[in-house]
């Protein structure tokens, strides 16, 4: 009898939720195959997020237990003229980096787009540098930088000048850092094709029986239609300045020098935890670089409305 | 659209005579940009190559010396001994292939849950995916590192491989895309024969994704292989170094050798560069659909 009600009221239960057994075999397997992911989510995301959060209200050297301190962490940071200097030339790296990345590999893209001959062969070189381990490319660099017998002198000399210092003199060292980073621009210039490629050819002929110069086919056509990969890119991008880490930390050996003009956002978050052991005062500077990416990235979300063109085609 | 202008007949003539001219200066011009670049593209690479075949004295002569004299072979055998490069080489490729496996094993069987059965919280967990992609890896840098720490794992090549066995939000983005494509009528055919769920995943749909599966394994090879930020945090012992912490040493108390050390960085950077040209169609269709950088 109880038995009887039991099922009664487990069947009863989903005829309201309307689960068929069908449903309900689905909803099994899905969670069963999504089981890694959810199991990674959790141990990998979730419970690091809030733990992350937790941390940075505490002082946390990673082995005694953390001592609650408030809002201290995020009052000292705004203190640090380290983590200022961190942060503007981080900010300073990603103003003046990504519009040129833009315009390069928009423009290097548009070229390769016109139907040349090597075309592939020059996406490929274009391409190859993404995949140098950035330790040999930041030794390479370093090498090639050297202000006394680098290779990048050479063009100097040719013209008589003395060549600047490069990454060696705090002057010169940030804009050496956007020269290499525009170095690795080659997936974004494999982006630009695809959606150039994209770009419907309908399009092209209408302008053309307008009569529309190689310039009004530009303006009216093609920029229109790439800037949904303009807005990925930018988007992309603002992410990527700040986790600028790799090549700026291997050429500074990890110090940031000269006159910390190459201390990045990320190295300086980098050398509090694992250096300094200052895990809490790093799990707020990661939450300050958290919100001020979703700051910027919310700004540039809301400026589409203006700029960014969906219209009529579909981009999924 | 905005610009409408007349044409005259004679104009449209006019144009169509000259446009072979026209296309043939334009192709002209637009290699005369492409070449430098290329050649811009590449110069680090040529001069790794050159530096690598230098005898010491060429090391630091000004102006530099571009073609080595004589060539200088014996930095390579030189530079896989200096080192411990091979004991490098073993651990970088443990690191590299078990990735893959973790990554292909897990990606796969997400992927199949998101797009192929249909139960109530997919979406919502294909959210929280695309959400990770958002959040920067220094937020949760930290609090995986004590977890790693607090399970005695921290020193070895465990924190490298094992997080690979979870999924990775951009592999179970393409492998998604991937599978979506796929015509339901194949998994329904296969479930009226009497397939189960995983029978299906692994007799009908795995199969049909080789090329999909391949991209990932070939992304996750170039990542494990290019890493530096995660050996970095969690390997201390030199004996489990991997190739690119291995790069580092080559230096002497006169300072680095480079000469040895661009050696080591061409054999380095060789896999990748061969793995691309093996896979390139693939590659650049994962690019284009992943925007993964590299």
């Amino acid at each position: 009898m109880a038995q009887q009600t039991q099922s009664q009221a487990q069947s009863r239960l989903a005829a309201g939720r309307r689960w068929s057994p069908e449903t309900r075999r689905n909803t099994i397997n899905g969670i069963l195959f999504a089981l890694p992911w959810i199991v990674g989510l959790a141990v990998f995301w979730i419970y690091p997020i809030f733990a992350s959060v937790y941390y940075s209200f505490n002082d946390f050297n990673g082995i005694q237990n953390p001592t609650w301190v408030g809002l201290a962490n995020y009052t000292n940071l705004l203190q640090d003229d380290q983590f200022k200097i961190s942060a503007f030339n981080t900010l300073y790296f990603a103003v003046i980096s990504i519009p040129l990345a833009i315009i390069f590999a928009f423009g290097l893209a548009l070229l390769l787009n016109m139907k040349i001959h090597g075309r592939f062969i020059y996406r490929t070189v274009y391409f190859l540098p993404t995949l140098v381990p950035s330790v040999a490319l930041s030794l390479v660099w370093i090498y090639l930088f050297n202000p006394a017998t680098g290779l990048i002198n050479v063009p100097f000399d040719w013209i008589g000048i003395r060549g600047p210092c490069w990454n060696a003199c705090a002057a010169w060292s940030r804009p050496t850092m956007v020269l290499v980073a525009l170095w690795i621009i080659g997936g974004q210039v494999v982006l630009y094709l695809a959606g150039l490629q994209d770009v419907p050819q309908e399009l092209y002929d209408a302008v053309a029986v307008d009569g529309a110069n190689l310039w009004q086919r530009f303006r009216n056509v093609t920029l229109p239609m790439m800037t949904p990969v303009i807005f990925y890119h930018l988007v992309t991008s603002v992410i990527g300045a700040f986790q600028f880490f790799d090549i700026p930390y291997i050429m500074t050996g990890g110090t940031g020098a000269p006159q910390n003009s190459l201390l990045f956002y990320s190295i300086y978050l980098f050398k509090n935890a694992f250096a300094y052991f200052k895990m809490g005062y790093a799990s707020a500077m990661a939450w300050i670089m958290f919100v001020a990416i979703l700051a910027i990235t919310l700004l540039i979300f809301r400026s589409a409305r203006r700029w960014v063109y969906y219209g009529g085609v579909d981009f999924s | 659209m905005a610009t409408k202008v007349a044409q005259s007949p004679s104009r449209v003539q006019n144009r169509h005579r000259t446009r072979a001219i026209k296309h043939a200066s334009r192709e002209i011009l637009t290699h005369i940009v492409l070449i430098p670049a290329a050649f811009l593209f590449l110069l680090p690479f040529l001069w790794m190559l050159s530096t690598s075949l230098k005898p010491d004295a060429q090391l630091y002569s000004y102006p530099p010396v571009w073609i080595p004299h004589p060539f200088q072979w014996a930095n390579y055998p030189k530079s896989v001994t200096y080192v411990p490069f091979f004991l490098y080489l073993r651990n970088t490729v443990v690191i590299s292939v078990a990735s893959m496996i973790g990554v292909i094993f897990s990606s796969s069987l997400v992927s199949y849950s998101l797009a192929r059965i249909p139960w109530p919280g997919r979406h919502f967990l294909f959210l929280l995916t695309i959400a990770t992609l958002m959040l920067p890896f220094q937020v949760t840098l930290i609090p995986v590192f004590l977890v790693f720490k607090n399970l005695g794992w921290v020193g070895d090549l465990r924190p490298l491989i094992v997080p690979q066995f979870f999924g990775h939000a951009l592999y179970i983005f393409l492998l998604r895309q991937f599978f979506m494509s796929i015509p339901m009528e194949l998994s329904e055919a296969a479930r009226i024969d009497g397939a189960n769920e995983f029978r299906i995943f692994w007799s009908v749909i795995m199969p049909l994704a080789k090329p999909a599966l391949a991209t990932v394994a070939v992304f996750q090879f170039i990542r494990s292989w290019t890493d530096y930020l995660n050996p970095l945090i969690y390997l201390n012992d030199q004996n489990l170094y991997t190739l690119q912490l291995g790069l580092y040493q080559y230096s002497s108390q006169y300072g680095r050798e480079w000469g040895l050390l661009m050696s080591a960085a061409v054999l380095i950077t060789l896999p990748p560069i061969i793995t691309f040209f093996f896979t390139q169609r693939t590659f650049v269709q994962g690019v284009t659909l992943t925007g993964i950088k590299g």
